[in-house]
């Protein structure tokens, strides 16, 4: 639940975005962020809800360790938390 | 070889790694007492320790622990049994999948539902507000658990407008206060503290000032990569060793002094810090979250009368007296210490909340080894 995980912003309506996740697009929630989130931006999600917009310089080294917890063995405890917080996220609208 | 078999020891920055533990030898022998004991409070930190094999590049001399990192892991068995009682009272009980198997006083949310009650697990509190809309007629409690980075999305969620058969049984709590706590319990031995990067993008750095003034313990934020814990331990050390009492940002990408003020702003719109136990460890000044006043008829506790007394005639399990998870949480024993670890306390049959949950120390050693000598390996 502390992990959370990062996610790129494919588009934003009001307070919600599609974001996408490693190729899974799901909607997250915008309404903690306190910065604000434009398509292509990287943001932290916990459980369904953005906490941070992830500074560009320093989107390279948050999605390494994501990489490479999700190439885990799969009853990994981190990759199962960060595939948690990935079905945190909604399925994006049809 | 029946042990879990370690995770090889590989860093991003493998040169960066080097210089870093070799740094930290210097500075705990520059410190010269044994052990320096260090706590972080964090399942997440502590998960990255053991899966990277973190312990096995640290210092003899130095013990990292970990305290009441394990939000799942410290909700007090009255709490589960509040939810349990919700169950068995007919009402809908949604909560985050860790804290099915945590035990109460005789059962679990995952024992009533094996009877039948209705308990559904979540990933988000949203998906629990479409449970409640999907049947209007029928009252529907999430049992709201978590730090910080959970706690803020629940008060989101009722912010935003929930509907009016949903109510929150939160379990909630507050990491700051339990820092205290640890550090002044009698035979303590932290030094300092790594604080949790996450829950720290939500409160800032300045949360711990008043702590470090107070306690003269310092604090350093700190990351989830193998080298971000490296380089923490690394500066925390440093101020042990000069008896600096600070707080450091070694997170400066997710971590800012003030945090994030529009996230805090909608916490203490919706709650406001109450004393409460923590299992195992103590009371907990200002260490639960609860619904204000004006979130009355949305809080569970006074919405509906929960009968706890109800699952006092049952006798608990007898094992559960010898579980020291209480010890483990505060940092005075590690699960070596536990006569029940891996043998009648496993993952698939836990004891104690500690081996329930994916953030809990006893669940995370089970899983990787606690404190493998990777040396000997690599």
């Amino acid at each position: 639940m502390c992990l959370g995980v990062p996610g790129r912003v494919l588009s934003v309506d009001g307070l919600t975005a599609t974001v996408d996740f490693w190729g899974v697009q799901k909607r997250v929630m915008l309404h903690l962020v306190d910065e604000p989130v434009q398509p292509g931006d990287y943001v932290l999600n916990h459980v369904g809800y953005a906490i941070r917009k992830i500074p560009a310089a320093d989107i390279g080294a948050t999605l390494a360790l994501y990489d490479e917890l999700l190439a885990g063995n799969p009853g990994d405890l981190m990759r199962a938390d960060v595939e948690g917080e990935l079905g945190a996220a909604k399925e994006p609208a049809r | 070889m029946t042990a879990p078999s370690p995770h090889k020891l590989e860093f991003r920055d493998p040169l960066k790694a080097k210089k870093l533990t070799a740094r930290l030898d210097e500075l705990v022998a520059e410190v010269g007492r044994d052990p320096v004991s260090v706590m972080h409070v964090c399942g997440s930190h502590e998960q990255a320790i053991a899966r990277f094999g973190l312990r096995s590049a640290f210092p003899k001399a130095l013990d990292v622990v970990m305290g009441p990192g394990c939000p799942v892991c410290i909700t007090d068995v009255p709490e589960v049994d509040e939810a349990v009682a919700l169950a068995l009272q007919g009402v809908r009980v949604a909560t985050y999948g860790d804290m099915l198997r945590v035990p109460g006083t005789v059962k679990s949310l995952a024992d009533v539902r094996a009877d039948g009650a209705a308990v559904e697990i979540v990933y988000s509190i949203d998906q629990a507000l479409e449970l409640a809309r999907s049947e209007p007629s029928r009252e529907l409690v999430f049992f709201g658990t978590g730090f910080e980075t959970t706690a803020v999305a629940t008060a989101a969620a009722l912010l935003n407008g929930p509907p009016p058969n949903f109510s929150v049984l939160s379990a909630h709590k507050y990491i700051p206060p339990v820092m205290e706590i640890v550090t002044e319990m009698p035979g303590s031995r932290i030094e300092g503290f790594i604080a949790a990067g996450h829950a720290a993008t939500i409160t800032g750095s300045a949360v711990f000032e008043a702590f470090v003034r107070d306690h003269g313990v310092p604090v350093v934020v700190a990351g989830f990569e193998p080298l971000d814990i490296l380089a923490a331990l690394v500066r925390l050390v440093e101020l042990i060793r000069d008896g600096k009492r600070e707080v450091v940002n070694m997170f400066p990408r997710c971590v800012t002094r003030e945090g994030n003020r529009v996230a805090q702003e909608q916490l203490w719109k919706v709650f406001s810090p109450t004393g409460g136990r923590w299992r195992g460890i103590a009371h907990v000044p200002n260490g639960n979250l609860r619904l204000t006043d004006a979130w009355a008829s949305f809080d569970a506790r006074q919405r509906h009368r929960i009968d706890v007394s109800r699952l006092w005639d049952f006798a608990p399990p007898k094992l559960l007296g010898q579980c020291v998870c209480g010890e483990i949480m505060s940092g005075s024993k590690s699960p070596r210490d536990c006569a029940l670890f891996g043998k009648q306390c496993v993952p698939e049959n836990p004891v104690g909340a500690c081996m329930v949950s994916s953030e809990g120390t006893c669940r995370i050693w089970h899983q990787y080894g606690g404190h493998l000598d990777l040396r000997s390996v690599a």
